[in-house]
């Protein structure tokens, strides 16, 4: 993308597009891979709530995977897994590993 | 009506802060961020004082915010938002606009208690219809971990480093929760992202509260705590287990404590992991260590008396 | 039909921001503004306005506030002086950085220290930098005008700048001399309803005032503040031209007296003017061709149209009612800068007067006068830069 010149710039200094640090793709920022292990997931939505940049999917009361385009891979989900019977839901994993 | 406060309610509101934000990873203020807003079940205008969360969130053409939002400076993020707010008053009284509008102002504690401070109060004495929230993580975090007047005593910063004849801050932190209500203003809240149902609680309560309100958030910085990015959730939850952040709101001069911990931890295992007060754990140091110890021992029974008095 | 009146300085901007009625103003009282805005909280307490005010406690958030109430969409308005203003500074910056069409007069007074509270012009010229745009005003009457211009011209959708409306401390803000008002309805239709741009409570687009901007792009940003200046001198002349069919009273981007075929020439801000008119009228009946230049837009300078203007003078002398200590005064700077393009310069010398309040005499600008006499005649100038109307 051609960058901006000043007569492309919006009158002052305002963003006019809402929430549009989405297209900002923070997943590269990632050592650490968290991985959902569905089986020992109880739904309890707590890696939803904690995750600081909105990466666990949910639908309809219901978790998805993670959105690895904006995972930082800081692991507060892992910590704060439940899982089921002492056993995680989410284990991390080095990146490229 | 006020959404049902369970997470599976909650996932089904749309994301109002979005991902994308440049936050540290694991940082604990878009927790706070993404709570309140989630909690807010009207249309919002944000006023954000300069900071960490400020310049992480609005970058170029990139913003995180899904509402209205302002940033003008550091010291004056409660005096832009009275000023959206008055502006948005008078529209109404005359008959331009007609929308029902929250406005929720985000500082830091730099932004709070330190050089914001006269702002914020101007703003609350007003009586301006607004919640302002501190994203409290002890220090000015954006320009590199200084110390601030919300700077835990003993902390190790940059500008209170711990060095070998000075053991870090010597000072305690200033009480601004309980300065803020001393403005008797209707309602003054401590709340701890560890506690998601709590702070979100306290989010809609105060919604509901026409008139200035202040809501003090502990917010985990895992850069200048200098402890692991998974442990956000961790430390706020040891903060409010320890004492040193208890949850409590005091409403039209009522103190209620609203989550008491079930066994108050002693506070070393809420330092032990923060590499800011490694020092403390050395032997010299160690009546610096029962200093600290005995103040949150102190606050807590002081809280206690005011809950039960009240 | 005009209402001839005998008011102050002051009287007249609160009378002029009644008749605008705007939406928003922030009120916080320095001498010598304050009892422009106490009169303005009597009328919102009287319900002569619909404006809601904030009661700040600090200039600096006044400024805050004002800039928060014009994101989010409406007419807003304050006033200062001095230490009020220089408080503002950060937040100056801020609100033409967002293109805020904010309205303030600033009645003009020294800055400390030591205190002083009489008038001078160190607090606006401080303030030149800031991305505003400066009216300056020789009385009243003529603050009363600008003010009610400064509206159309600031909220211009071409513009959209905030503007300083500049007023001589106690001189003009608190002298009582005769003047014309318009009527409400006048100035009403005058500066017409309030016109939104990026308003913050357009809850339907939300939008971010006040981004993170780093290198690939605030270079950018500023030129694009820069291109905007370029245009406001027309927008003033309009507007101008539009107030003169109103009211009859002539306005341009600056004013000449007895300029057009003078020799001498002196250059001065706001009230000094007057004064100057006087002693200029002595001279040219002794047989000396001397004229004055009194800007009124100096944000933005019109460099070519005052090089223009002073072109085939001989000896100009431009007087400083501030300093910026260790260079020239700040007028003399811009004046120097517009006359540096001329194959044939005027010979230049810069005067400080009356800081402080010092009362600036017709003696002064007889001093000055003789001065330009002389060089016009030796072609010499010997002191540069120098001080009036000081005790040694
Ligand atoms: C008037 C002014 N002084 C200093 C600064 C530099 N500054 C920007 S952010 C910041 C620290 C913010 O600290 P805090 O409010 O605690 O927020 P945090 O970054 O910790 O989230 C400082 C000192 C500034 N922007 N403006
Ligand atoms: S690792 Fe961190 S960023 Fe990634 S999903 Fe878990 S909590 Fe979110
Ligand atoms: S925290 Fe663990 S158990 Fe709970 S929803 Fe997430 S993955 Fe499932
Ligand atoms: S420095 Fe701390 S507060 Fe700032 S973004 Fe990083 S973790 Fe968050
Ligand atoms: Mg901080």
């Amino acid at each position: 993308m051609k960058p901006k010149g000043w007569k492309d710039l919006p009158p002052g200094s305002v963003v006019l597009e809402g929430g549009s640090a989405a297209k900002f793709k923070t997943g590269s920022w990632r050592a650490f891979r968290p991985i959902w292990k569905e089986e020992n997931c109880i739904q309890c939505l707590f890696c939803w709530i904690y995750c600081p940049d909105m990466a666990v999917k949910v639908k309809d009361g219901k978790r998805g995977d993670f959105d690895y385009d904006y995972c930082k891979g800081c692991g507060i989900c892992a910590l704060e897994c439940p899982g089921k019977k002492g056993q995680k839901a989410i284990v991390m994993t080095e990146e490229g590993k | 009506m006020a959404t049902t406060l369970t997470l599976k309610e909650l996932s089904k509101k749309e994301d109002r802060f979005t991902h994308g934000h440049r936050m540290c990873s694991g940082c604990g203020a878009p927790i706070v961020v993404k709570i309140a807003l989630m909690a807010t079940d009207y249309p919002v205008v944000i006023s954000n004082a300069t900071g960490c969360l400020e310049v992480s969130s609005c970058i170029s053409e990139f913003t995180a915010w899904n509402v209205p939002w302002i940033h003008t400076a550091f010291e004056n993020a409660a005096a832009t938002l009275s000023g959206v707010e008055t502006m948005y008053r008078s529209l109404k009284k005359q008959g331009k606009f007609d929308r029902e509008v929250k406005f929720i102002a985000f500082g830091g504690d730099g932004g709070t208690y330190d050089i914001g401070f006269q702002s914020l109060s101007g703003a609350m004495e007003r009586g301006h219809d607004m919640i302002y929230i501190c994203y409290d993580n002890g220090a000015y975090m954006n320009t590199g971990i200084q110390r601030s007047s919300a700077t835990p005593l003993g902390a190790d910063t940059t500008t209170c480093p711990a060095g070998s004849v000075i053991p870090g801050k010597l000072r305690s932190r200033k009480n601004l929760t309980k300065i803020m209500a001393a403005h008797n203003i209707p309602y003054v809240a401590q709340a701890s992202p560890s506690h998601w149902q709590d702070l979100a609680k306290k989010i809609q309560k105060a919604h509901e509260i026409k008139g200035p309100k202040f809501i003090n958030v502990i917010a985990p910085c895992n850069r200048g705590w200098r402890s692991k990015t998974n442990d956000a959730i961790m430390l706020s939850r040891l903060a409010v287990n320890t004492c040193y952040w208890p949850l409590y709101e005091i409403e039209n001069g009522t103190t209620k404590i609203t989550v008491t911990p079930k066994q108050k931890l002693p506070i070393v295992d809420f330092l032990k992991p923060q590499g800011r007060f490694k020092h403390l754990f050395s032997p010299e140091n160690e009546g610096l260590l029962t200093q600290v110890q005995d103040e949150i021992d102190r606050e807590w029974e002081k809280l206690l008396k005011e809950a039960k008095t009240d | 039909m005009a209402k001839v009146v005998a008011v102050t300085g002051n009287e007249a901007c609160a009378n002029a921001l009644r008749q605008v009625n705007p939406d928003v103003c922030g009120i916080y009282p320095i001498t010598p503004q304050t009892d422009m805005m106490q009169r303005f909280a009597s009328y919102i307490a009287d319900g002569k306005v619909d404006t809601e005010s904030i009661l700040v406690e600090s200039e600096h958030s006044s400024m805050s506030a004002c800039i928060g109430a014009a994101a989010a969409g409406g007419r807003v308005v304050t006033a200062t002086s001095s230490q009020g203003l220089a408080l503002m500074w950060e937040m100056l910056h801020i609100a033409s950085g967002d293109r805020l069409p904010i309205i303030m007069p600033v009645v003009n007074r020294a800055l400390s220290a030591p205190l002083n509270i009489h008038g001078d012009h160190s607090d606006a010229m401080g303030a030149r930098d800031t991305g505003w745009i400066q009216l300056w005003s020789e009385n009243g009457q003529e603050a009363y005008d600008n003010t009610i211009q400064a509206f159309r011209i600031g909220e211009h959708m071409d513009i959209r700048l905030p503007v300083m409306v500049c007023l001589d401390g106690f001189i003009i803000s608190h002298s009582i001399e005769r003047m014309e008002y318009l009527e409400d309805q006048e100035v009403k239709d005058f500066v017409g309803p309030f016109k939104n741009f990026l308003p913050l409570l357009d809850l339907d687009k939300p939008k971010s005032y006040g981004p993170l901007i780093l290198t690939d792009l605030y270079h950018e940003y500023k030129r694009a503040q820069h291109e905007v200046m370029t245009k406001v001198k027309d927008v003033v002349l309009d507007v101008a031209k539009d107030f003169e069919k109103l009211s009859g009273r002539k306005y341009g981007i600056f004013e000449t007296y007895r300029l057009e075929d003078a020799d001498i020439a002196i250059v001065i801000l706001n009230s000094a003017a007057g004064t100057t008119k006087d002693v200029i009228d002595e001279f040219r009946n002794k047989g000396i061709e001397a004229g004055l230049l009194k800007p009124r837009l100096f944000r933005p300078f019109p460099f070519e149209e005052v090089a223009e203007a002073l072109k085939h003078v001989k000896a100009v002398c431009v007087m400083d009612r501030a300093d910026s200590f260790g260079g020239y005064g700040p007028l003399f700077m811009e004046v120097a800068s517009a006359l540096y393009p001329l194959e044939r310069k005027p010979l230049l010398l810069n005067k400080v007067y009356g800081l402080g309040g010092r009362d600036y005499l017709p003696s002064h600008a007889a001093q000055v006068l003789t001065e330009l006499h002389e060089i016009s005649r030796s072609g010499k100038v010997n002191v540069l830069k120098e001080y009036i109307g000081v005790r040694e």
